[in-house]
């Protein structure tokens, strides 16, 4: 009975291809809206207090950004792959140590940051291999590794700390100087993050990633190797984290026990601001470093506008809230409109 | 390609492979022989254990006991990539799509064509895409997310995929269930063209004319043991039937005569946006009303909005001529509704409960006393029904998960028919349960449609929708397309209705 005759069916789909530009502007729309929020928001401080796009305010400004930036980074590969990694913070903290003790000890610059990234990436497996091997969810798994490592770090600083003193001067300075109003730190930043996006985009790998957390059972049946993915993605956010660390102690030139304490969060707000989807398989890392940039830019802001600072966190709270509640209405909608096009492609079909 | 030996070798091949998953023998001791340029039909009831035979194959589940053969070899596959990779493609039956991705992302996951320093080209991706779709005879845009699909669609998105590597075994389950005819025709060719150039193909479908129309030989499956794998020439429908189910059909389904009496539920213009549109009928008490329609088509959805379970956007639900509020299960339940859902493991049951607990999760209300569970109310609740729908079980106070498919779904009847419900919607109420429990399962509807209970059932195994309805109503696409009375219903009009090729001359 299925062999019946039919009616022959039309070549053409008109519908098609206007689905995929929807689509296609919304997840573009996502990131520029961002941008543009953050744009607004820098044009009217500026015409508020003139004095803040000075040339030493916008290089505080990229400056304040580059550590979130590097750490919600690395947080958005593990978030694309529908986990997340809350030890960031005690992990940027124990590597800014790792290096500080190191420079301290008077050894080279370029090893400390190496040592750093080593260490971060250490973490890294054994987040992802508990994670992986495991089969427990990620928060609760990097909830316990944030303990732990926080608590590694306490007792092996004790109340030492590391101060600007104890480092080359070299180092400091690679810290606040940079090339006109760009810090160095703002440059290495944007290296990684072109550098992962582009990985992200243009390998197997990387793409098997964005598969897995769209559907992980799917992608198990397509012979993605789940674990090495998960794996990877977690080594990934632990260099990038020790990276941060680094970074922090050349810009700031002072770590003790507490460095990175509460961190985690702020991460988190700025990958999920930036529009990486906490279900996994969607979102970008430039995504992910503009709502790094528009959370740190909101510190800048309200100072040079005369509000307290007691307001910014209530503010990155509502910058969430706001975020994900536009992220839902807009999936609804779409996939509202795709269901729409399909039924009338099909029904054309048939017709 | 060639075998060189005079005495073929099969490509891919089982010998006495068992699996149990619990209590259930999915398979006992079925060997399969799978030879190049040969289409073999696997042919079985829902239950039979075709699935899971196609699991081991594509290297999912890994045999309990017996082995895999590749090239007359035993061979271990550790996971899904390893089959792939012996060249053995899986068309599955529930498409598995990266909802995110690109259709063409989806395509090629893990094997995208690559250039220079191993990146992705995206270009090229896409482009053998679009290659794909033509020789399929497909319009659907390669850079389409697979979100929003319909199912056929994704369906063609999973054949393609199953095509753009050379396989040397392609494996077909239900391939053809969601497509219209001129895309299973398409098909076929292309499988055809595949098959003479030395693939081996196996083939699930629950259509037998396509079992006769692709393949060369057929291998029945019942109740996970192998009951023949024989030449289809020589063979006839009927032949075939009698080996899927090994009795006759009047006993599989014993539907008795009822008296149909006053509407118990009326649904009138059910809309749920984007899900489904307009959907109006009645159920009359004493009445087994089938709805039927091919997966993705609405069904199971009307049945949770009417239930409460879902809301719904326009329309109205009467139940005993009072009206049911949209969104409200307790209300319903209340009213006298039972909902028996689709898939009893994540939905009709609590897995790590006793059997009693379970039957007594719909009597939380009824069997407290002063806010306090009365645990001899609710024992001798449970062991009432139990006894009642025959569920064989050593304790009552044995975890559910213990028992066997037949017997699980007979709990989650029971928990529903101890609420004493005037009207009950069934959700596939026989889906992956052996053939003896299946029939009592009809036996008790049939019963209990006699003694005045008002019965929906959902199902897609066309046979116990035309052995068990008094009615059949076909959904499409999230409409209601045909109500075909018992007389007229055969498996040409509800799956033309199904299908969405209007109705048959009735």
């Amino acid at each position: 009975m299925t062999m019946t005759a039919e009616q022959p069916t039309p070549a053409t789909a008109p519908e098609a291809p206007s689905t995929t530009g929807v689509l296609d502007r919304v997840l573009k729309v996502r990131e520029l809206a961002i941008a543009v929020v953050l744009v607004v928001m820098l044009t009217a401080t500026q015409l508020d207090n003139s004095a803040f796009l000075s040339q030493q305010g916008i290089k505080d400004l990229l400056l304040n950004a580059t550590i979130l930036v590097l750490v919600a980074v690395g947080q958005a590969v593990v978030v694309i792959t529908r986990n997340v990694d809350l030890s960031v913070g005690s992990v940027l903290g124990i590597s800014a140590f790792a290096a500080g003790d190191l420079l301290h000890g008077g050894g080279n610059p370029v090893l400390a940051v190496v040592v750093a990234v080593a260490v971060g990436a250490a973490f890294g497996v054994v987040n992802g291999l508990l994670v992986s091997l495991g089969q427990v969810p990620a928060l609760v798994v990097t909830l316990g590794t944030l303990y732990i490592i926080r608590g590694l770090d306490s007792i092996w600083i004790g109340s030492r700390q590391i101060t600007a003193a104890d480092l080359p001067s070299g180092f400091t300075s690679f810290g606040h100087d940079g090339i006109g109003v760009v810090p160095y730190l703002a440059l290495l930043t944007a290296v990684v993050l072109v550098a992962a996006a582009y990985y992200l985009r243009s390998y197997r790998s990387g793409r098997d990633m964005y598969a897995l957390g769209s559907s992980p059972e799917a992608a198990r049946l397509a012979g993605v190797p789940v674990r090495k993915r998960i794996l990877a993605a977690y080594v990934t956010c632990g260099a990038l984290a020790g990276l941060a660390g680094a970074l922090y102690l050349a810009r700031f030139g002072n770590v003790d026990s507490g460095t990175g304490n509460g961190y985690e969060l702020t991460v988190v707000s700025a990958v999920v601001v930036g529009g990486v989807a906490f279900t996994g398989g969607s979102g970008s890392l430039y995504g992910a470093a503009l709502g790094a940039l528009l959370l740190t830019s909101i510190n800048s802001v309200l100072p040079s506008i005369g509000v307290s600072s007691v307001w910014v966190q209530a503010i990155d709270g509502v910058l969430l809230l706001l975020a994900i509640a536009v992220d839902r209405v807009v999936a609804l909608r779409v996939a509202g409109l795709l269901r729409k096009r399909a039924a009338q492609t099909r029904s054309a079909h048939h017709g | 390609m060639t075998d060189p030996e005079p005495e073929r070798t099969p490509v891919l091949a089982l010998e006495g492979v068992s699996k149990s998953f619990g209590a259930v023998r999915a398979l006992r001791d079925v060997s399969l022989q799978l030879y190049a340029g040969e289409a073999h039909a696997l042919a079985g009831e829902n239950g039979a254990g075709k699935s899971t035979l196609i699991k081991a194959l594509a290297g999912v589940h890994r045999p309990d006991s017996g082995t895999v053969l590749l090239d007359g070899a035993p061979v271990v596959f550790h996971g899904p990539a390893d089959a792939r990779d012996a060249g053995v493609a899986v068309i599955y039956q529930e498409p598995t799509l990266f909802p995110d991705l690109s259709v063409a992302e989806n395509i090629f996951v893990g094997r995208q064509p690559r250039r220079s320093f191993g990146r992705v080209d995206h270009r090229a991706v896409k482009e053998a895409t679009a290659a794909l779709f033509a020789r399929l005879g497909v319009d659907l845009d390669p850079e389409q997310p697979a979100r929003g699909l319909s199912i056929a669609d994704q369906q063609l998105v999973e054949i393609a995929k199953a095509l753009s590597f050379d396989a040397r075994v392609l494996i077909m389950d239900e391939p053809t269930a969601a497509l219209t005819g001129s895309e299973v025709a398409r098909l076929f060719g292309v499988v055809r063209a595949l098959r003479e150039g030395g693939a081996a193909v196996l083939f699930i479908s629950h259509r037998l004319e396509e079992v006769f129309a692709l393949c060369q030989r057929v291998t029945t499956l019942r109740d996970g043991g192998l009951i023949a794998s024989e030449p289809v020439d020589g063979l006839t429908e009927d032949d075939l039937v009698r080996r899927m189910v090994g009795r006759d059909l009047d006993e599989l389904y014993p539907k008795q005569d009822a008296e149909v009496g006053d509407v118990a539920l009326s649904v009138r213009r059910l809309t749920r946006e984007g899900v489904f549109t307009d959907v109006s009928f009645d159920v009359h008490r004493g009445e087994i009303v089938g709805l039927a329609g091919l997966v993705g088509a609405g069904r199971s959805e009307v049945a949770r909005a009417v239930f409460g379970v879902d809301r719904w956007d326009a329309g109205e639900v009467h139940l005993d001529g009072r009206p049911l509020k949209p969104g409200a299960p307790s209300l319903a339940m209340a009213a006298g509704l039972a909902l028996v859902p689709e898939d009893r493991r994540a939905q009709g049951l609590v897995m790590d409960m006793s059997i009693e607990r379970n039957i007594n999760l719909t009597g939380l209300r009824t069997t407290a006393r002063a806010g306090l569970m009365d645990r001899g109310a609710e024992r001798s609740r449970a062991v009432d029904w139990a006894v009642r729908l025959q569920v064989k079980y050593a304790r009552l106070a044995d975890l559910v998960g213990t028992l066997s498919g037949g017997n699980q779904q007979k709990v989650v009847l029971a928990k529903w028919l101890a609420t004493g419900p005037r009207v009950l919607i069934v959700d596939e109420p026989t889906r992956g349960i052996d053939v003896g429990t299946k029939a009592e399962v009809h036996r008790l509807l049939s019963q209990l449609a006699a003694d005045g209970l008002a019965v929906l059932m959902i199902s897609s195994d066309l046979p116990e929708i035309l052995g068990m309805a008094d009615r059949v109503l076909v959904m499409h696409e999230g409409r209601l397309t045909a109500e075909i009375a018992r007389e007229d219903a055969t498996e040409e009009s509800v799956m033309a209705a199904a299908t969405g090729r209007g109705r048959s001359a009735a």
